[in-house]
């Protein structure tokens, strides 16, 4: 973990409510994709914590839905704008895990992570399908950002109303050899229903600190009590106890 | 420079700045931050009989200058604080550390504090009696002086370490339970815990979070907390730890004045880790602004 400045070099929505925040500083705490930063924000007690989508050596690329006074000032931030971030958060997806073929599983604003994945598992030589899952067609974002990386791409839509009608679920390849998810709880738990072999999922939970310090988002695991924001938000399918 | 040493309980702190329980864990990941040696000390996570996972989430709710935490005490058991979070400490951190304990019944506080006892990097110990009592039909020991009392009485039984008493703020007198904790051999107070509250989501129309009802801390809280330091500084004749929304060296001198000889720091560690640091490394620069010298001369110096 580290406490940095960044500044924001681009904030631009990409669909109704969704934004794509391109910000440039020290990215040197983040070590794998799926970790997650924590924003300060003026006048809000608590950090808001947001999954990177992707982060190089000059900054990072989030993704965020405005769903309250939170998200809502960040859409509003302007370009030169900073914000005090913590920056290494979590623990990430490990890739090592994987073999030559991968499955990306991303439902709504789940999908973010998924995109820094899936150009790590590229990068390393690995065939990578993604499922993309959203309620609607003018909620999908990123299908061409996936494509360009050279995955395969298939778009879910609750309504029907674009590509496969249904959840992530009804768009599963036929064969796969290790798959990562990232969406809304009954996503996930419907993801480990339908898959047949190991996988790795992202969970989501309130935080207060979101390194470690105030145990808020703990949960039960096969393995232990982990917190999401420190042993997580990432936990392997065999470990996940479902809670009913 | 100004002298920052103040003496608790018949050990001296290099500062009076206290990380509290619950907010800081048993101190590694600010010690990944910072060398946390420069602490006065801490007060660690609050250590049970038993381990316990504590509530359901969600845990937390954000509140206006504050947040409500119902996490509900989860900690490993005393047993394997013993055996594996102490030893990992020592690495990090090499003063006397703070060990806060909670219990559910009074056989439960007394076991802990018998286990802590033999510990030597336990300098004080922190009893925070503002947990149900399952044998007092779940109300708080922290609301009745002779509940508070008993429980005192049979922590100092087991121990020839400071005792410092948590108080809970949640009652009609905090005077009365201060003066009972004394009278019961307390050799310190430590207080203000959380406020119980509550927040209701009002897409679901259902308290925030699951456990209903938390406690409420942060800065929002601070002036509460300076009348309670205040007023059991006034009536009782040990050292008062005082906390509750303390987010500034002005804040620690205030909470000094009022009466507290150290001061816990709380929730401004989970959204600044660094919040304690800088704090200490604010204090001599803010003494020198109000003409103190010394710390320890401005306790209860409130006129």
């Amino acid at each position: 973990m580290k406490q940095c400045i960044y500044h924001i070099e681009s904030n631009e929505p990409l669909t109704g409510t969704v934004y794509q925040m391109r910000l440039s500083g020290d990215t040197s705490a983040f070590s794998k994709p799926g970790q997650f930063l924590n924003i300060a924000l003026d006048g809000l007690f608590l950090r808001r914590p947001i999954s990177v989508c992707d982060y190089d050596e000059r900054g990072v690329t989030i993704l965020y839905k405005v769903v309250g006074k939170g998200t809502a000032q960040m859409a509003a931030m302007l370009p030169g704008q900073s914000l005090d971030v913590l920056t290494g958060l979590g623990n990430g997806y490990d890739i090592e895990k994987c073999g030559s073929g991968a499955l990306l599983l991303g439902g709504g604003v789940g999908v973010p992570p998924l995109y820094g994945l899936c150009k790590a598992l590229i990068k390393s030589g690995r065939q990578v399908r993604v499922v993309l899952g959203f309620n609607t067609k003018d909620e999908v974002f990123y299908e061409a950002q996936f494509r360009a990386l050279g995955a395969d791409v298939t778009v879910a839509t609750a309504d029907g109303s674009y590509g496969v009608k249904g959840f992530v679920t009804d768009a599963l390849p036929q064969s796969y050899d290790y798959f990562f998810a990232c969406g809304p709880e009954p996503m996930l738990k419907a993801v480990c229903k339908a898959t047949k072999t190991s996988g790795q999922l992202s969970f989501e939970e309130r935080m207060g600190c979101g390194f470690g310090a105030c145990m808020g988002c703990s949960c039960k695991t096969l393995t232990g009590y982990k917190r999401i924001c420190k042993e997580g938000p990432v936990l392997e399918k065999e470990e996940i106890r479902w809670e009913s | 420079m100004g002298k920052l040493n103040v003496n608790l309980c018949g050990i001296e702190l290099d500062n009076p700045i206290i990380p509290a329980s619950g907010t800081f864990g048993f101190g590694y990941e600010f010690a990944e931050l910072y060398d946390i040696n420069c602490l006065g000390t801490f007060s660690f996570k609050g250590t049970t009989r038993q381990p316990r996972f504590g509530n359901p989430t969600p845990r937390i709710a954000e509140c206006t200058a504050g947040m409500i935490n119902a996490v509900g005490l989860q900690n490993p058991g005393v047993e394997q604080v013993i055996a594996e979070e102490l030893p990992k400490l020592q690495k990090v951190f090499h003063k006397p550390v703070m060990a806060n304990v909670s219990g559910f019944c009074v056989s439960d506080y007394a076991e802990t504090c018998a286990m802590l006892d033999n510990q030597p990097q336990v300098g004080w110990l922190e009893v925070n009696v503002s947990c149900p009592n399952v044998h007092g039909g779940g109300m708080s020991f922290g609301v009745d002086p002779d509940a508070a009392a008993e429980v005192v009485r049979a922590v100092k039984a087991v121990t020839s370490k400071p005792v410092i008493v948590k108080l809970s703020p949640n009652v009609t007198d905090i005077v009365a339970i201060a003066k009972a904790c004394e009278d019961a051999g307390a050799d310190g107070i430590s207080l203000i815990n959380t406020l119980l509250g509550m927040r209701i989501d009002l897409r679901t129309r259902k308290p925030v979070i699951a456990n209903k009802m938390g406690g409420f801390s942060g800065p929002a809280v601070f002036p509460v907390a300076v009348r309670m330091v205040y007023q059991v500084a006034h009536a009782v004749n040990i050292p008062v730890v005082g906390m509750g929304g303390v987010s500034s060296a002005e804040d620690v001198i205030e909470m000094m004045l009022a009466g507290a000889t150290a001061v816990e720091i709380g929730t401004m560690n989970l959204i600044d880790p660094f919040a304690c640091k800088k704090i200490i490394d604010d204090l001599p620069r803010v003494m020198e602004q109000y003409n103190i010298s010394s710390l320890s001369d401005i306790i209860k110096g409130v006129g």
